[in-house]
């Protein structure tokens, strides 16, 4: 991995104990019922729930593609917070959806997320989400984030603000 | 078209997740344009009042979707095959607007592209290219 991985894992394990509040503080993440279940060392994993609501087409209940869209965004930006070492803000530059067969009514859909490179100005991101294995996949992910170092910009995302609360002046 | 855009808006009042986002889409002749009323929930970053990504992408999805719908005779929504998002710039939590272009409608696929905004048309924050599937019987 990128030198940026190696080190001080301070965030990482920040991330770690702090899991459940990254994505309840994210108004759009809260409004969709997005759960993180889990963060290892540059991956994220994440929970939806069926919801009645989610649903892009009444005729088969199928939940709408960007209730996906923003559930892989969201934890793409995770998995790249689990993959640095000090905190960034980051925004998506692009991220491509490809979809491959439809979710199904009345299940919850899993997903996870993989930074795979980092760079000092980009962090580049693989994401999966299905019901229950990888195996059949509901639809996949591409993309890339632009990061900013938090002292040049008074703000960040999810992760970031946490760390910055919870690390105070170390920061 | 008239008839068509009654057809749209029937088909995003009984959309549940159309409803959630509170999406509307106005109708002058050919042209449509999608409007989002802001609503708190949309925000990714509070810190600096932006919206999020996710949100901007699912209303240009549905954006796409609808021009689709409007451009063909459908008697379904179509069914998204890929969806590609540009951020252009940061949305803040305001209205946002967009249109679409239907570049190719074909028998079995559509390919599509559409522009959200703010303030400021020439200035958009999102753009985003999609592939659908339009074949009635699929």
């Amino acid at each position: 991995m990128a030198e940026e991985n190696s080190g001080d894992d301070t965030l990482f394990r920040l991330m770690q104990q702090n899991a459940s509040r990254i994505m309840t503080n994210v108004p759009w993440a809260q409004a969709l019922g997005f759960e993180l279940t889990e963060i290892q060392k540059g991956r994220a994993f994440a929970k939806v729930k069926w919801r009645e609501d989610l649903i892009g087409d009444p005729d088969t209940g199928v939940i709408h593609g960007g209730v996906l869209t923003a559930l892989l965004d969201n934890l793409c930006g995770a998995a790249i917070s689990a993959a640095l070492t000090k905190p960034m803000s980051m925004a998506t530059l692009d991220l491509r959806i490809d979809y491959m067969r439809p979710a199904q009514k009345g299940r919850d859909i899993l997903a996870e997320a993989e930074c795979y490179h980092v760079t000092r100005n980009v962090a580049f991101t693989r994401a999966w989400a299905y019901h229950e294995t990888r195996e059949k996949v509901i639809a996949t992910a591409a993309g890339a984030f632009a990061l900013n170092d938090i002292s040049r910009w008074a703000s960040g995302n999810e992760a970031v603000e946490l760390a910055r609360n919870v690390l105070g002046d170390q920061t | 078209m008239t008839s068509r855009a009654d057809e749209l808006q029937a088909f995003l009042d009984r959309t549940p997740f159309a409803r959630f986002l509170g999406m509307r889409c106005d109708i002058r002749g050919d042209e449509m344009t999608a409007i989002l009323p802001f609503q708190d929930k949309f925000i990714g970053n509070k810190a600096i009042n932006a919206m999020h990504g996710g949100c901007t992408g699912a209303f240009l999805e549905l954006t796409t979707m609808a021009q689709v719908f409007l451009s063909s005779e459908l008697k379904r929504p179509p069914k998204p095959i890929n969806v590609t998002i540009d951020y252009l710039r940061s949305a803040k939590g305001e209205d946002l607007y967009a249109r679409a272009i239907v570049h190719k409608l074909g028998r079995r696929m559509a390919s599509v592209r559409a522009e959200a905004w703010q303030a400021e048309r020439d200035k958009p924050v999102a753009a985003l290219q999609a592939h659908f599937l339009v074949a009635e019987d699929s």
